[in-house]
């Protein structure tokens, strides 16, 4: 296939991620934000959910005030932020298009129609009174571009470069949520204890849709090291950078096994899910949470580098 | 055999058929491509022929279209929509399927690559991208042919032989059915601004190594001054009459049919030579006496570079409008594939639909809609 269309896979799978992930981020920190200070902390959420979006400075240079409207107008529809939820579909939308002949009927549809009602809505009415249901709508969407995708596209290239996309965004968001709250996680701090931090860890669950899976994995209330275990190395939870890097490596065998090569990618990607398989999570805390993600940003950002590098 | 010629022997210029101004000083004509031996000796692979009718039992044609005719789109998407609407009609009408074009389009591709190219050659589309206002058409046909649709960006020439950029490395190109006008296609050839080409393009071309559908230059066929020429030009290369007639046309050209197109210009309709998707045409009986005015100026200034023809009395056919079924004029466009095996014909076309009451013009840039035609078992 041609190495452009690849390339707009690619991007259009990861800018569709990134809206979901946008949209989770929202979600959570409106949730928090509504709790009593004694619940949620002294520090401002719209701060922390800039920085979880990785876009506090380019906020700053715009607004002065992180507070709910200017934050979730940022996040979700400011043209000025190219990461914003509306030019996240925006972009995904541009991509498909440019790609049509690589999408079945009804992945297109599904990408244009949500653009189509992007264009329709109030976005006055929706920064103030209906946050929620834009994020659902958003939410929504992704999944419905993933399984269409999944139910009707062949399986071949252009299917794995619109999967790796997918996982190569979700394990770089995951990676980033972790991080920035990695000081609540510490099993130190547990000792601060009370609603406080409960009420962060719940959050986290929830912008990774985790929650529940929690539950049904360890049947216990929770636990610092017990989310990150979860997060990093349960290859069970399709969120988790364990199962990213799983998944990463099936569909860049798959590549390779269809163009008869194996290259940079597919033994990076390697290396990190054989890291994967074989630690425990004391083990990670032990070498540091916040060295440990970051490392793996930079381990993931380099593995996109040899995707791009080899194939596009 | 008119483009072979003009770009070959020039028979039918020095037998007096054209007058030579209007083939070497035609802006379609290229003279790169005199003397360019092109694959199998087709130039126009795909050609829409616009037809109307006019009375019970004739069928003019309007117009020929021989560089990159558009619309065969609306033609599969009309069929597809009113077959969901109507699904009984069809079956109680044994109406001719039209579905096979995209099939019938890639084999007539493949069977003119170049020789020497394997028992399996590439075909791809060439788009000027997702800006271009055709781009809808391109990527379903694309689609539907199983080719893919490349941009300027996705193709290089090395050694005079065209490849596409893969996640593969780059793979040889023999057949590129190119929706990018002549001017653009090659920046080192034509137009050095061009951006949507591909530079070195028009050499691999010329060296026999990839396969242009259509031709370049075949807009030196299809312009509204050779038009009137084309009666004479069949009966010169078959010795046949044509079969279907032309509308019969003033050449502004022609002092004599000047001086009759000025004094008739309210009932005439007058066309550019080189112009396309019904701009800068004036419809007599249709126009106020400003712009009749107007457009008698113009003829005065330039002549050469008009045509009149008599308002046709164009069918009309039913159509479904905002104030219920009313009639609407209408014209067909049958496309015509011309590969090495021969000429085909998809049994339907695309019938253009003037949407105003009483207009006459048909094109989609003017307002125009499409029907599903069909071509009835009896």
């Amino acid at each position: 296939m041609l190495s452009r269309t690849a390339d707009n896979l690619f991007w259009l799978s990861r800018y569709v991620e990134r809206a979901d992930y946008l949209a989770r981020i929202l979600e959570t920190t409106s949730r928090l934000s509504v709790l009593p200070a004694a619940y949620a902390g002294d520090s401002n959420e719209w701060t922390r959910a800039l920085a979880t979006a990785g876009c506090l400075n380019a906020f700053l240079a715009i607004y002065e005030k992180p507070t709910a409207e200017t934050v979730t107008e940022f996040l979700a529809f400011s043209e000025q932020n190219p990461s914003s939820i509306r030019r996240c579909l925006e972009t995904a939308r541009f991509n498909a298009r440019a790609v049509r002949t690589a999408l079945t009927q009804e992945t297109w549809e599904t990408i244009n129609g949500a653009w189509l009602d992007l264009q329709k809505m109030d976005e006055r009415d929706m920064v103030t009174n209906r946050i929620s249901r834009f994020t659902e709508w958003v939410k929504d969407v992704a999944l419905r571009i993933d399984g269409s995708g999944y139910r009707t596209m062949l399986r071949n290239d252009a299917y794995w470069f619109l999967r790796l996309g997918f996982f190569t965004e979700r394990a770089d968001n995951t990676a980033r949520i972790l991080d920035v709250k990695y000081h609540i996680l510490l099993p130190e701090s547990s000792a601060v204890g009370g609603g406080l931090d409960y009420s962060q860890w719940t959050a986290i669950l929830r912008s990774v849709n985790a929650l529940t899976a929690y539950r049904w994995v360890y049947r216990e209330s929770l636990k610092p090291w017990l989310i990150a275990d979860l997060l990093i190395l349960n290859e069970e939870l399709p969120r988790s950078l364990a199962s990213c890097y799983k998944n990463i490596v099936e569909c860049l065998d798959s590549l390779a096994g269809a163009y008869g090569r194996q290259g940079k990618a597919q033994r990076q990607a390697r290396t990190i899910r054989t890291s994967f398989e074989n630690s425990v999570i004391d083990q990670v805390f032990q070498t540091g949470l916040h060295e440990f993600l970051t490392s793996f940003i930079a381990d993931n950002n380099r593995v996109g580098a040899a995707i791009i590098e080899q194939y596009l | 055999m008119y483009l072979a010629d003009i770009y070959g022997k020039q028979t039918c210029v020095k037998a007096g058929i054209v007058p030579e101004d209007l083939v070497w000083r035609n802006p379609a004509y290229r003279p790169e491509m005199a003397g360019v031996a092109v694959p199998h000796g087709v130039y126009v692979h795909i050609a829409g022929v616009d037809i109307v009718r006019i009375d019970a039992d004739d069928f003019y044609v309007l117009e020929d279209n021989a560089r990159t005719p558009s619309g065969v789109s609306s033609l599969l998407g009309g069929r597809e929509i009113c077959f969901r609407l109507m699904a009984d009609l069809y079956g109680a009408h044994k109406v001719a399927p039209v579905d096979n074009y995209p099939d019938e389009l890639v084999s007539t591709l493949r069977s003119v690559a170049p020789r020497g190219t394997t028992d399996n050659p590439t075909v791809a589309m060439l788009t000027p991208g997702q800006f271009n206002s055709a781009y809808y058409e391109h990527s379903f046909l694309a689609d539907k042919m199983g080719v893919e649709l490349v941009e300027g960006r996705d193709l290089f020439v090395r050694d005079a032989c065209v490849y596409k950029r893969t996640t593969e490395g780059p793979k040889k190109v023999d057949v590129l059915y190119r929706r990018v006008d002549d001017d653009f296609i090659d920046p080192l050839a034509f137009r050095p601004d061009s951006m949507l080409g591909v530079p070195g393009l028009f050499g691999a071309y010329a060296a026999g190594n990839v396969t242009l559908a259509n031709a370049v230059g075949t807009g030196a066929a299809d312009d509204k001054a050779i038009y009137t020429y084309m009666p004479e030009i069949v009966k010169f290369f078959l010795s046949e009459e044509p079969i279907l007639k032309n509308v019969p046309t003033w050449r502004c050209r022609d002092p004599k049919d000047l001086s009759y197109v000025l004094d008739h210009l309210p009932e005439l309709v007058v066309k550019e030579v080189h112009g396309s998707g019904g701009y800068g045409m004036l419809v007599g009986p249709q126009s106020s006496k400003m712009e009749i005015e107007d457009f008698r100026a113009r003829l005065k200034a330039s002549p050469e570079t008009y045509i009149a023809q008599p308002t046709l009395a164009l069918s009309t056919c039913p159509s479904f409008v905002n104030s219920g079924v009313a009639p609407r004029h209408v014209d067909l466009r049958p496309f015509v594939l011309t590969g090495a095996n021969g000429m085909k014909i998809v049994p339907g076309g695309l019938t253009r639909v003037a949407m105003r009451e009483g207009s006459l013009v048909v094109n989609s840039s003017q307002g125009g809609g499409t029907k599903d035609t069909w071509v009835v078992e009896l």
